[in-house]
């Protein structure tokens, strides 16, 4: 499985959820799967899918899952003590770990090599933190919603793409159509 | 008041319930405040883009933002704070301490320093600069603009500010 049929496999379990989807293909291939106003799409700033969905989860309720990736985890790895530190049940960090820099032509990334996001995560302080293969994705994600307890998943699967187009929505109204909903939700 | 004191009082008073930190000296006594303040959720951060990836997360989420950092960060989060911050309208404001102006002790600073200004002005980033105590009576007004008006701002305080070192 490479990431845009993980991404379709977990609609039926995050479509009713926020979720904050890192720049790139993961971002268009959830737009073009399931658009709707409770998904925030990152359009720029390679790296902050975690700490802006730490961001929401920690200003209110609602369950939050932010989907990132192994290449912007490597970009940003400041996140991963400051997610243990500050411990928000309401928040799902799922890393779709493909070992590639996927939206730049599959360039290999670190965690495709030696390193350990599982390992790195634990080491920094995240005290529920998963390994899985793409084919568990969903179930995993499910019990982690299930589980009100932070969880860092990290699904592995393999490297590749598929063609999406670009997300054409100003950046305004996507922040405002999910703020909305936050509000809504939030009562 | 102290005015350390007169900064976190004004952040309560504007609603800023989730601030930010990446730490300075000249910064040690507010973020001390900070910390202590129960209306405020202090999360520091290991790096100052980290930082505003956060505070558009929770600013999404409900909750006014700010963050405190150096000016060396400018150089840090151009990226940030034109893709996100900006591209999306959040609000965002930055209280930074601004290192090698006069009173500097440490060379290196001023080399940012210089930068500081020309590159808030190229992004068009509305800028105020604290030199005597009392500019501070001045950012109640600043706080509640930024959040007026969808906009990060800056509030460079140098040496002269915060009395030397």
């Amino acid at each position: 499985m490479i990431r845009s049929d993980v991404l379709k496999s977990l609609i039926p379990v995050i479509s009713d959820h926020l979720v904050v989807c890192n720049i790139g293909l993961p971002s268009q291939e959830m737009h073009m799967l399931d658009d709707q106003p409770n998904n925030f799409y990152m359009l720029g700033t390679m790296g902050l899918a975690s700490s802006i969905g730490l961001g929401v989860a920690l200003a209110q309720s609602e369950k939050v899952i932010a989907i990132d990736g192994d290449g912007s985890v490597l970009t940003n790895f400041g996140t991963l003590p400051t997610i243990a530190n500050n411990v928000a049940d309401n928040f799902i960090l799922l890393i779709i770990d493909n070992g590639s820099y996927g939206s730049t032509g599959d360039q290999p990334t670190y965690a495709g090599m030696k390193t350990s996001l599982a390992a790195v995560a634990t080491a920094c302080g995240c005290e529920t933190v998963i390994e899985c293969q793409a084919e568990d994705a969903a179930e995993t994600v499910q019990a982690a919603l299930d589980s009100d307890k932070m969880t860092i998943i990290v699904c592995k699967c393999q490297s590749g793409n598929i063609k999406v187009p670009v997300i054409q929505m100003d950046p305004v109204v996507i922040r405002d159509r999910f703020m909305k909903e936050i509000q809504a939700r939030n009562g | 008041m102290s005015v350390d004191k007169k900064i976190v009082a004004d952040l309560v008073n504007n609603k800023v319930e989730f601030v930010t930190t990446v730490p300075c000296k000249q910064l040690a006594g507010v973020i001390d405040e900070i910390e202590k303040c129960p209306d405020i959720y202090h999360i520091p951060s290991n790096k100052e883009d980290e930082g505003m990836g956060l505070c558009a997360g929770a600013f999404m989420g409900g909750k006014r933002p700010a963050i405190i950092m150096q000016n060396t960060a400018i150089g840090v989060t151009i990226n940030t704070l034109v893709t996100l911050t900006q591209f999306y309208r959040m609000p965002l404001p930055m209280l930074i301490s601004y290192r090698g102006e006069v009173g500097e002790p440490v060379a290196c600073q001023v080399e940012m320093a210089v930068h500081t200004k020309a590159l808030l002005a190229q992004l068009n980033i509305p800028t105020y600069h604290f030199h005597h105590e009392d500019d501070v009576n001045e950012l109640d007004g600043i706080l509640a603009h930024a959040f007026m008006s969808n906009k990060p701002v800056a509030i460079l305080t140098d040496a002269s500010f915060w009395k030397g070192y």
